[in-house]
């Protein structure tokens, strides 16, 4: 023990260690196989995996159009869900953080985190559910019915809490001072907000955009249970894995998320968005 | 900010449509789990106890509780120990790479949950069932536990950002030895982080399916599989509505408990 505290690099190697060898030999291994893996072949006949280099593959998925379409389809759901969750969450996190009492505001933030904890698959089970023909919600306005509509509708419904979290965290460090500068130099409300609120709220609303957006890109279940015939890039994924029994062109497709992720992370990492996770 | 009357009562409106859209599904399916009606006619037109019966007599719920719970424990015992390692290496030494680590930590919950399946199935099909291991709980664990090291991460992070290094310097100067300085002084200033973050930690290994779904071996059935497997056969419906209405009710003890152990502010990050 006293050898250890007088030597911090041994230490911190040893505290290390252990960890990074999970990460990265354990995951990022993995990770490393399954991108090799998506430049291996499959046999026709035998269904053994070939284990030669080959761009079938990747031809494969920028040549087809259906490939092309799915993806755009993915990153329009996971556009919009992003967008109704921010448009959802930013009033809602406001009234919170700053209009309701003290005392209300506990409340609220539990009301908030509660549904957090109700199962995923319960949840899009009870959209199922609200969304069927002659379902409750059928009888009273009218519903959209399984398809595309009603994955937006429930996977937005899935990660709204994930959005409103980072957003009234960061709200919660804007100190109420600088509302009352603003309104004192004579800019009103909606002025105070563009200029005022939502600069500083960025990185929280990248941080919530992440959750959103990953989650939203890589789901197959929600769109099994209330997307009707919709596909996705998950649905994609998880048949060439299953039923075609295709690692590689799994591995290969599967590639597009992880592609848009990286990315996405690059991009929003400088506005500090990755600190408010 | 000074709001306008008419700002305020538009927030306030707001808000309660958000908790309404929250709730509303939820309601459904507790109440659904109620009805008297084997399609689910809505509105109810009798009430009924008999499928909360059902539901506890049926076996395969029960094995899948007992396999989520047994997943759940192994997985968080394992984020506990690599989460509070990587956040003592983060957070006490400065070294080369320390933003990488951090980066590498939040990975697994940043890609897509589909994507660390394959890769952890893919890797296990081709290293390690070839060495005579095969896919089994084993597997889930492994699985689960890449991503809910970071739950453990944040939360030890954010402890001991706050509290600094000062109280174990004292207790070094006046002669307790580093075991005895992690028992009196780390270890109970961190252990509230450590109860909220392995809390996180098996909620969220609790609720996976996706990463599930792959690293199962075969007969292998947690509670969301379980669910998802019986979603789509009418017959089970009942029972289905019950274990859901049942998780709903479950859902609110990890809340109340964090806000127990850890103040009003844990718990407020899943991550």
């Amino acid at each position: 023990m006293s050898f250890l505290h007088r030597h911090p690099r041994l230490r911190l190697a040893a505290l290390l260690s252990a960890p990074m060898l999970w990460l990265v030999v354990a995951y990022l291994g993995a990770l490393a196989v399954l991108l090799v893996s998506a430049f291996w072949a499959v046999n026709g006949f035998t269904g053994e995996v070939v284990r030669e280099f080959t761009l079938q593959n990747f031809r494969t998925i920028v040549t087809e159009e259906v490939y092309r379409n799915v993806t755009l389809r993915s990153l329009g759901v996971a556009v919009a869900v992003t967008v109704i969750c921010v448009l959802l969450a930013l009033p809602m996190a406001f009234y919170m953080a700053k209009v309701a009492s003290p005392r209300a505001r506990g409340w609220l933030v539990i009301a908030i985190l509660t549904p957090l904890w109700a199962s995923y698959l319960v949840k899009a089970y009870a959209w199922r559910v609200l969304l069927a023909n002659d379902g409750p919600l059928d009888s009273l306005i009218g519903t959209p019915g399984y398809g595309l509509v009603a994955v937006v509708i429930v996977l937005s419904y899935l990660w709204l809490p994930y959005m409103i979290l980072p957003i009234y965290a960061g709200l919660e460090r804007l100190p109420d001072s600088m509302l009352e500068a603003s309104a004192d130099l004579g800019a009103r409300a909606g002025r105070t907000f563009r200029g005022v609120v939502l600069p500083i709220l960025v990185p929280s609303i990248f941080a919530g955009s992440i959750f959103t957006f990953s989650l939203s890109l890589g789901d197959y279940i929600t769109v099994q249970i209330v997307g009707g015939k919709t596909q996705l890039i998950g649905n994609l994924v998880y048949a060439n894995v299953g039923a075609a029994n295709n690692l590689p062109f799994a591995a290969a497709i599967a590639c597009i998320p992880v592609l848009i992720m990286v990315i996405y992370l690059t991009a929003v990492r400088r506005s500090g968005a990755l600190e408010e996770l | 900010m000074t709001l306008s009357p008419s700002a305020r009562w538009a927030l306030r409106a707001v808000m309660a449509l958000g908790l309404f859209f929250i709730y509303v599904p939820l309601l459904l399916v507790l109440v659904n789990s109620f009805n008297g009606d084997r399609t689910f006619g809505w509105p109810p037109h009798d009430f009924t106890t008999r499928w909360w019966t059902a539901a506890w007599n049926n076996g395969g719920a029960r094995d899948a509780l007992w396999t989520s719970v047994k997943a759940g424990l192994g997985a968080t015992a394992i984020a506990l120990v690599l989460g509070t390692m990587i956040a003592f290496a983060v957070q006490r030494y400065k070294f080369f790479g320390r933003d990488t680590v951090s980066l590498l930590v939040v990975l697994p919950i940043a890609l897509p949950g589909i994507v660390t399946g394959i890769a952890l199935d893919s890797a296990w099909r081709s290293v390690i069932a070839p060495l005579g291991l095969g896919k089994g709980l084993f597997s889930v664990v492994v699985g689960h536990a890449t991503f809910c090291v970071v739950t453990v991460y944040n939360n030890v992070l954010a402890r001991l950002r706050r509290s600094g290094v000062s109280f174990e310097e004292a207790s070094a100067d006046l002669g307790a030895s580093p075991g005895q300085t992690f028992r009196y002084i780390t270890f109970p200033m961190i252990r509230s982080a450590l109860l909220a973050g392995g809390l996180l930690a098996f909620a969220l290994s609790f609720d996976e399916i996706i990463v599930t779904t792959f690293t199962a071996g075969p007969g292998i059935q947690t509670l969301p599989i379980w669910i998802f497997n019986n979603l789509f056969r009418p017959n089970q419906a009942p029972v289905v509505n019950v274990v859901a209405a049942v998780l709903i009710v479950l859902s609110v003890l990890p809340v109340w408990l964090a806000q127990r152990v850890a103040g009003p502010e844990a718990g407020a990050s899943r991550t």
